[in-house]
């Protein structure tokens, strides 16, 4: 759209005005190519309320399915017929981000900005700097929100100021940056006072939050897991395969949801001690296993299946930090150095281990 | 190690504070809290390490080197040789979600 602006229409006869003097295409800064469109300002119309459909893409969305089918064409949007006076909040275009922020402005009329953020949810838009500082700067010039609204004023979400900074902001645009809340939900509380809560302030990991996150997670270790599952059930271990699929459905299901009390700061070792609980019937069951197997020998396999499982749920539960919205990276970088050393020596270890007993069995030990 | 997340590189200097307040709206974990004569540290430890504050602070009072805190980008990110671990977009090889449930 805003390329259309911007392709000369003048016939080649005519010569070119001069960039500073063109009504729509006003070059940015020195040594930036784009330009920038100041256009007749188009403004979409959406509404408050969500429909089936919209319901439908959450759910599908929240299954990991199609996830970069989720944009909306960015730009501006108009809620409840707003006024040049009425608020302008300013979203990613993520369906859900979008939606979020539309259904919980009931009533409520105003201009929605929606930043081109690929697709992606405003934190992680924000950490990855496509929701930020330039984006808006140049979506405020493109969407012609200047010739919309009479105030200079944006509310952002909160998180999205890990990609925007609001002095640079009023610097380059002369647009206020406001920060509301981090969730959406709480709008319609912070519009009377203009004032977020601490509580509005913080993020929250509780057990909705995190139950949530399980059908992504689990679909996006589905087919790895039946294709280890089906090799190992193939290679005659049954047992095997179960406990495989155990320790990575113990990473992705229980993990999150179990995560607050599982003692211990580190991921890694929450992941070791929930496997402890997860291994036990496996081992028990190697321990008392029918046949004539040697006391020692059972323990061993007791013992593979321990350093295996381990191994297997601490990697999945480690790499659970990036679904949570409190660790740095400072901290996930000393997990890995420090752990996954121990989980791969873990893992060695129970095939070493496997491959001796089963050596030792053919000796008939 | 008992704690991987006790330290961060998070550092404040609270000689360059101009108490615009900006630091404690933005911090999603309350790291920082607002006082009469500059802003005070107040919870360093749950820093995450997102670089809000930094980006918002017009007077330099803090630093942080800002990244995301997954295990799965940053494996991901030396496994591919790529030097910065990043979640989003679709070759990304990040989160099972995606990047969307991740920060």
């Amino acid at each position: 759209m805003s390329e259309d602006c911007c392709t000369p229409r003048r016939p080649r006869s005519v010569p070119p005005r001069r960039p500073e003097a063109s009504a729509c295409c006003a070059p940015r800064g020195v040594g930036d190519s784009e330009t920038v469109c100041r256009t007749e300002s188009i403004e979409r119309p959406t509404t408050s309320a969500l429909n089936l459909a919209n319901y439908w893409d959450h759910f599908v969305a929240r299954c990991g399915i199609n996830r970069d089918r989720r944009r909306i064409t960015p730009g501006l949007y108009s809620l409840d017929h707003p006024t040049p006076d009425s608020h302008v909040f300013v979203t990613a275009n993520y369906t859900l981000s979008f939606d979020a922020l539309r259904s919980a402005l009931p009533s409520v009329s105003a201009h929605l900005l929606v930043l081109d953020t690929k697709g992606i949810n405003v934190w992680c838009a924000a950490g990855k700097g496509t929701f930020g500082t330039d984006e808006l700067v140049n979506r405020i010039e493109a969407s012609g929100l200047r010739n919309v609204v009479r105030h200079r004023r944006l509310i952002l979400p909160q998180l999205g100021a890990a990609g925007v900074s609001a002095h640079e902001v009023r610097k380059r645009s002369g647009f206020e940056v406001e920060y509301g809340p981090v969730r959406a939900r709480d709008l319609p509380e912070y519009l009377k006072t203009r004032k977020a809560t601490p509580e509005m302030r913080r993020v929250r990991f509780n057990l909705a939050d995190r139950l949530i996150l399980i059908p992504v997670e689990l679909l996006g270790v589905l087919s790895p897991v039946l294709v280890i599952g089906a090799v190992l059930y193939a290679l005659g271990h049954p047992m095997v395969s179960l406990a495989a699929i155990v320790a990575i459905i113990a990473g992705v299901v229980f993990f999150p949801i179990l995560l607050p009390w599982l003692p211990t700061p580190n991921f890694a070792t929450k992941g070791f001690i929930l496997d402890a609980l997860v291994a036990i019937p496996f081992a028990w069951a190697q321990l008392v296993s029918k046949g004539e197997i040697g006391p020692l020998v059972r323990v061993g396999w007791a013992g593979v299946c321990f350093l295996a499982m381990s191994s297997v749920t601490a990697f999945v539960c480690l790499n659970f930090t990036g679904s949570t919205p409190f660790t740095s990276r400072t901290g996930v970088r000393r997990e890995i150095f420090t752990y996954v050393p121990v989980m791969a020596w873990m893992l060695g270890g129970a095939v070493v281990l496997a491959i001796a007993l089963s050596f030792l069995a053919h000796r008939g030990l | 190690m008992l704690n991987a997340y006790k330290s961060n590189t998070l550092s404040y200097d609270p000689e360059l504070c101009s108490n615009c307040g900006m630091c404690s709206i933005v911090c999603p974990h309350s790291v920082f809290a607002p006082d009469d004569d500059v802003a005070k540290l107040v919870r360093a430890e749950a820093c995450m390490e997102c670089g809000a504050c930094q980006l918002n602070c017009p007077a330099g009072a803090i630093t942080v080197e800002s990244g995301v805190g997954c295990a799965a980008a940053m494996i991901g990110a030396a496994l591919t040789g790529n030097k910065e671990a990043t979640c989003g977009g679709s070759e990304s090889v990040c989160c099972p979600g995606g990047a969307d449930d991740c920060k």
